[in-house]
């Protein structure tokens, strides 16, 4: 098999198991449905749409235990922070959204940015 | 009527054509030979207004809006009482009319009034409806001056339609002699009493408002807060201090002694409000204690101080420099230069955190707004340019990454905070910059857009070089998270928050809307790294003499 396709293949391969991966409930929670719910309840609107943050806080990496985040969404400590009831979500959707969120890449550090790098050393 | 508007120097006078002043709007480009002031097209009254407010904040001087009676008036009023709350020169001729006898039925009465000037009265400093010829030159210099006398705002001359046709009298009409007053300035012992507690202070902060009126205002700010080595908060309504100032910032800690110059409100502009049970000694200067007006509520609380000035800052800043020189022994500045180093450390700090936040999403799609405005600083930092718009739904990624130091560098806000002010401000402001030679940069929130858009056109049409960048979130996004926190309070949910605010399904395509308008539009753009090479593409435009769009889709804030 000639390299290129030998590659090809194999990116194929890691492109399905990581789609795979995205809709198989993981022990936390359901990453496709988390997203769903993610974009549904806006989240995005004040974290953005890869959890890296905006008029709200970033939550990516998400440094909060399951636990630690359903309690927090259950009883927010800014009035900004929409407080989700179990009447609106349960504790296994706010689980979900917490394994979607945990499941997003980090940002690169400022300083391995070329252009970052460059505005800090400027006048 | 043109001799009187050209010896106030006008350079342009932006108008909707309307009947009732078609005698002004002949006389402009005929007689007038269209130039000083040059008659520029518009598609909205409210365009109109609002392109002159932003000529204004960078020129120093207002530009004319000609409005049509009524029906262009009160397209205009929204864009009026922005530049009232933003304290911004804009002279406004309404035509009109007047003579009930005279006048025909149908349009011409729909377009007259008994008081035109009521629809604006509120958000106007002055106003006039002159009978006659002589009338008319002398309301015009006296609205110029007043106009220009700060606290600076709106006037409104209304012009008579059928005065416009009348034949020049037969003796020759005497133009008043402009002559600016000097701006007031404060009291010589609240000035010194003034430097005595800043003088004394341990932790002095200045908060700067709508402060400095022209370049000379940032160097006397920059001035005292050396002397002081006291920490600056700019605000965000116009360069009052270098962005990069080792002093610039909250400074360390609470502080004892609050000046604020030309603050409105309680406290200090956002961010930094000065609770007034902090304790701290508070000195105000602001000309706005010399004139407001009941009925819109502008004026905001009654701010709470130890000292004030009913006076322009600008103007009084000299005086209390020179009070501070006079009661610093070269002890107390020795103290002083520790301080400083304090807060040079605090501001030091500030922009490191500014630059790792500015990583964050970096590589997302949609584009993350530090990554925009990252990728535009890098195209722009060697040229001679100007931010001709406002960085407050932007996350302020500019004030945080650019490095912000002359007047023209940022043109701050609506003023009431009303949408439709961004894309005709930027016009008005990039027309104001193009004799000098600036560059233009206007990031476009697509909501403000959406109100007038042929705004662009004119853009187009008078060959005004401005890079307009879209920060297309596709939502009047402010909105969507307000709709999701009162769904919190609710109980209710956020899920349904997008309903009546968000731009989408279709969405719009803005480098169409712009090619529509005869623009160079490019977009839409999701990637960030297709971002810098679109932005070097409509800079090549730009930089050529003409408008250029980029529409690049944005992470929300």
């Amino acid at each position: 098999m000639p390299r290129s396709l030998l590659l090809a293949v194999l990116v194929v391969s890691v492109c399905l198991s990581a789609a795979a991966a995205q809709t198989q409930p993981t022990s936390s929670g359901n990453l496709q449905a988390g997203k769903d719910l993610y974009l549904r309840y806006s989240c995005y609107a004040c974290h953005g749409y890869d959890g890296h943050g905006g008029a709200g806080a970033r939550l990516v990496p998400m440094r909060m235990t399951g636990e630690r985040f359903t309690a927090y969404l259950r009883s927010p400590r800014t009035p900004q922070m929409p407080l989700y009831s179990t009447r609106l979500l349960t504790d296994a959707q706010l689980g979900d959204v917490w394994a979607y969120i945990k499941s997003l890449p980090a940002s690169p550090d400022a300083k391995d940015i070329p252009l970052l790098a460059r505005i800090m050393r400027g006048k | 009527m043109v001799d009187v508007i050209k010896s106030l120097g006008f350079e342009y006078a932006a108008a909707n054509p309307g009947s009732s002043f078609e005698g002004l709007h002949e006389s402009i480009i005929n007689y007038g030979e269209n130039k000083m002031p040059e008659l520029l097209t518009c598609c909205h009254e409210e365009s109109s207004v609002a392109m002159a407010h932003g000529y204004a904040k960078i020129e120093g001087k207002p530009m004319l809006a000609i409005v049509h009676g009524n029906i262009g008036l009160q397209h205009a009023s929204m864009a009026i009482y922005n530049a009232y709350a933003d304290r911004v020169p804009v002279f406004v001729i309404a035509g009109n009319f007047r003579d009930a006898g005279a006048r025909a039925n149908g349009v011409n009465s729909y377009h007259s009034a008994q008081d035109m000037a009521l629809i604006v009265r509120d958000s106007v400093k002055w106003d006039d409806e002159p009978g006659s010829l002589a009338a008319f030159a002398e309301s015009m210099v006296r609205a110029y001056k007043i106009a220009m006398t700060p606290p600076m705002e709106p006037v409104l001359i209304v012009l008579d339609h059928d005065m416009q046709e009348r034949p020049m009298p037969a003796s020759p009409v005497r133009i008043p002699r402009l002559t600016m007053p000097a701006f007031p300035v404060g009291d010589p012992n609240a000035v010194r009493e003034a430097a005595r507690l800043l003088v004394a202070a341990q932790n002095p902060r200045i908060n700067a408002g709508r402060m400095a009126r022209t370049p000379e205002g940032i160097k006397r700010l920059v001035e005292l807060a050396e002397l002081l080595q006291a920490s600056v908060n700019g605000g965000g309504d116009r360069v009052n201090f270098p962005s990069r100032h080792p002093l610039a910032g909250m400074g360390v800690g609470a502080p004892d002694v609050v000046l604020n110059l030309e603050v409105q409100g309680a406290g200090s502009p956002n961010p930094g409000a000065i609770p007034s049970s902090s304790g701290a000694k508070t000195i105000n200067i602001s000309s706005l204690d010399l004139f407001i007006k009941s009925n819109l509520q502008d004026f905001q609380h009654l701010p709470d101080a130890d000292i004030a000035m009913a006076a322009d800052a600008e103007a009084t800043l000299p005086q209390l420099i020179e009070e501070v020189k006079r009661q610093l022994t070269p002890d107390r500045k020795r103290a002083l230069q520790e301080r400083g180093s304090k807060i040079a450390e605090t501001h030091q700090q500030a922009r490191s955190v500014a630059m790792e936040a500015a990583a964050f999403g970096w590589d997302s799609s949609p584009v993350s707004l530090a990554r925009l405005c990252g990728e535009l600083w890098a195209q722009i930092e060697n040229d001679d340019w100007s931010l001709v718009s406002w960085q407050g739904f932007i996350s302020s990624w500019p004030g945080r990454l650019w490095t912000i130091d002359k007047h023209y560098h940022y043109i701050g806000g609506q003023g009431a905070g009303a949408m439709g002010y961004g894309a005709p401000a930027a016009v008005g402001a990039a027309l104001a910059n193009r004799k000098h030679g600036r560059l233009s940069i206007n990031i476009q929130t697509d909501g403000d857009l959406n109100y007038a858009p042929g705004v662009l056109w004119t853009a187009c049409h008078h060959n005004i070089p401005l890079l307009t960048v879209m920060h297309n979130n596709r939502a009047y996004h402010q909105e969507v998270m307000f709709i999701q926190q009162m769904a919190s309070r609710r109980n209710r949910g956020g899920d349904r928050a997008h309903i009546g605010t968000t731009i989408k399904d279709p969405n719009i395509d803005y480098a169409k809307m712009a090619q529509a308008y005869g623009m160079y539009g490019e977009g839409p753009i999701s990637n960030p790294k297709d971002v810098a090479p679109a932005i070097k593409r409509a800079l090549e435009r730009v930089r050529k003499g003409e408008p250029a769009l980029l529409d690049v889709v944005t992470q929300p804030r």
